[in-house]
């Protein structure tokens, strides 16, 4: 095992008391400086996995080094080295973001002297300087979430677990956290583990994409070589005419198998890729199917996700608190 | 990464007691409960059980100078309340979890969360002594019993503190920590609060009363404003003050170490 800011898990079980498996044996390496995205539906197991990494809850069965310590054995120096924001942001209502961050400082070991301009950096970073003396209780979600980033870094941590970082927040704040943590990752080599229930989210930042399904990991790769691995681009097709859309899927289930799409369209994987085009069009002719809209999909990491579970992704992951927070009580 | 260096105990206490008292003053709700409640039942029971200093034996002729205790005893009881609501909310905001990520000692959150919770109690004592000081109300052992009344009122406090901190931790639900206010609540009045236990004519509650480990620390309190140097009371309430303390304390411990996992 190496002493670097990376992650080894080998054969990581979690099972709580009445329930299934919640994490069914995992295993992956995340190299020092990566972005690691870990996709996956609601109740998949990714905060599971996130809790047991950062030293939160004990796992059942398996191992996992953290920054080349032991998560059980040797969690303190696993604390040490790694920031955390989990799901919902950990914050103290009667605090400023100003006070957070001195007790954080303070806490983490940060020299005195250093305290101030830290937390000042840090506060300025993530947007929040004006806002600095108002108490927490008084953020918009976003502005929770930008201050629970800041204050998982205000240690200089090798590693970062974000947990579901940009849930709730707008298309602007979420652009902005996004080329925080890019950042982070391409200027200061911090390691990021990053769950997300937005496929475009890991598409965008991250190096690699764990698939995790029922509690195991059913595809890993970079964005690219996971698309590719499907490799067949969709092509959806709106007939002008709603009532010809069973005859224009009729049509197109000559050229590849039949493929999700918007209730007034048609849609198949081409067998034959963007070669099939040509023949598709003359085909839909020959019936008489006036089209109102064609269009050629790139095969996405949602068709990734398809492929390989089944199932779309969406709706919201298995919350922090409840079950976890009973079992780490137990 | 930069460099850190380790934070002393006594600093990790220092920033958690500044926190846990700057969100007491900024909860009215945790500072107006405590000094006003006490005082306007010692206001009622004066008035209302003065009568009870003409009973044969009864330890002062002055029912204001012997219900003194019941307000320290109550102010306690809120300790409980606030310590333990606090601590449940920060296992609930998940607050406890940010905390347990920083090299921060166990030792250092409840120490620090009392210390707060301790200082309030602390001021409204002196607020009692003041409004009774006003109110006619003597002390028996002077001002040397003054210091030893904040003492035994403190340790009192820590006492009833550690047991709703541990409730706090062990529920993880400020609406359970409210739950056990009226426990604790009727453990006061089925005390010697109201009436010296040899005084009190039923069988029942005279049982109940001595076995009720309030009943002393009530009277340690009472002895000190109405009985003068009485080196028994005392020491049955520093002990059972301090015996519950450790219990309190070490509990909390426990309920802290499982929140955490570490």
């Amino acid at each position: 095992m190496r002493d670097d800011n990376g992650i080894e898990v080998e054969g990581l079980v979690r099972e709580f008391k009445n329930g299934p498996r919640a994490v069914d044996g995992i295993d992956l390496q995340v190299s020092p400086g990566e972005i690691y995205g870990f996709l996956g539906p609601n109740g998949a197991g990714k905060s599971t996995t996130v809790l047991m990494l950062t030293t939160l809850l004990p796992p059942t069965q398996g191992t996992a080094r953290v920054a080349g310590h032991d998560i059980v054995s040797q969690a303190a120096a696993v604390r040490a080295n790694i920031g955390v924001a989990l799901q919902d942001a950990a914050l103290d209502p009667l605090l400023t973001g100003s006070e957070h961050m001195r007790l954080q400082t303070a806490l983490q070991g940060v020299p005195k002297a250093d305290r101030r301009r830290r937390g000042n950096d840090l506060i300025e970073r993530v947007g929040l300087a004006d806002a600095a003396d108002r108490r927490v209780g008084g953020y918009s979600g976003g502005m929770k979430r930008r201050l629970d980033l800041a204050l998982s870094l205000v240690h200089s941590p090798r590693l970062l677990f974000l947990d579901e970082p940009t849930t709730g927040l707008d298309p602007s704040s979420r652009s902005d956290l996004w080329v925080e943590v890019a950042r982070l990752a391409r200027e200061e080599g911090v390691t990021v583990f990053l769950t997300t229930q937005y496929l475009e989210e890991a598409d965008v930042l991250a190096d690699r994409v764990a698939i995790i399904d029922a509690g195991r990991i059913v595809a890993e790769g970079t964005p690219e070589s996971l698309k590719d691995a499907i490799g067949r681009p969709a092509l959806e097709v709106v007939p002008c005419d709603g009532g010809l859309r069973e005859a224009a899927a009729a049509v197109l289930s000559r050229f590849g198998t039949p493929a999700a799409s918007a209730p007034n369209a048609a849609a198949v994987r081409l067998d034959r890729g963007n070669d099939a085009l040509a023949d598709v069009v003359r085909a839909l002719d020959a019936e008489d199917i006036r089209i109102a809209d064609f269009q050629l999909h790139a095969p996405s990491l949602d068709d990734v996700f398809l492929a390989k579970t089944g199932k779309k992704l969406g709706g919201e992951d298995e919350p922090v608190t409840g079950e976890h927070l009973e079992a780490m009580a137990s | 990464m930069s460099e850190r260096a380790p934070i002393s105990l006594a600093a990790q206490v220092g920033e958690l007691a500044r926190r846990s008292v700057m969100r007491t003053l900024r909860q009215p709700a945790q500072i107006v409960p405590p000094v006003i409640f006490p005082l306007f039942l010692l206001a009622i029971n004066s008035s209302g059980l003065d009568a009870a200093t003409k009973i044969p034996g009864f330890p002062s002729d002055s029912y204001v100078d012997f219900a003194m205790a019941f307000a320290f005893m109550q102010g306690a009881i809120f300790s409980m309340v606030n310590a333990g609501t606090d601590l449940a909310r920060d296992v609930e905001s998940g607050f406890l979890t940010r905390l347990a990520l920083t090299p921060m000692r166990r030792a250092a959150l409840l120490v620090g969360q009392l210390a707060g919770v301790l200082l309030v109690t602390f001021l409204a004592g002196v607020i009692y002594l003041l409004v009774g000081l006003i109110a006619g109300v003597t002390v028996a052992t002077g001002g040397t019993g003054v210091i030893v009344l904040f003492l035994l009122a403190s340790l009192i406090g820590l006492a009833f503190a550690s047991l709703g901190a541990y409730i706090g931790l062990r529920f993880g639900s400020a609406e359970a920590v409210q739950g056990f206010f009226p426990l604790f609540f009727v453990s006061l009045f089925l005390s010697s609060a109201s009436l010296p236990r040899d005084l009190i004519e039923q069988d029942w509650f005279r049982t109940i009363a001595t076995y009720n480990p309030v009943s002393y620390l009530v009277e340690g309190v009472r002895s000190l404003f109405v009985i003068g140097w009485d080196g028994e009371a005392l020491a049955l309430g520093f002990g059972i003050a301090g015996l519950i303390a450790l219990i309190g304390v070490t509990a909390s411990a426990s309920a802290l170490r499982s929140r955490v996992v570490r």
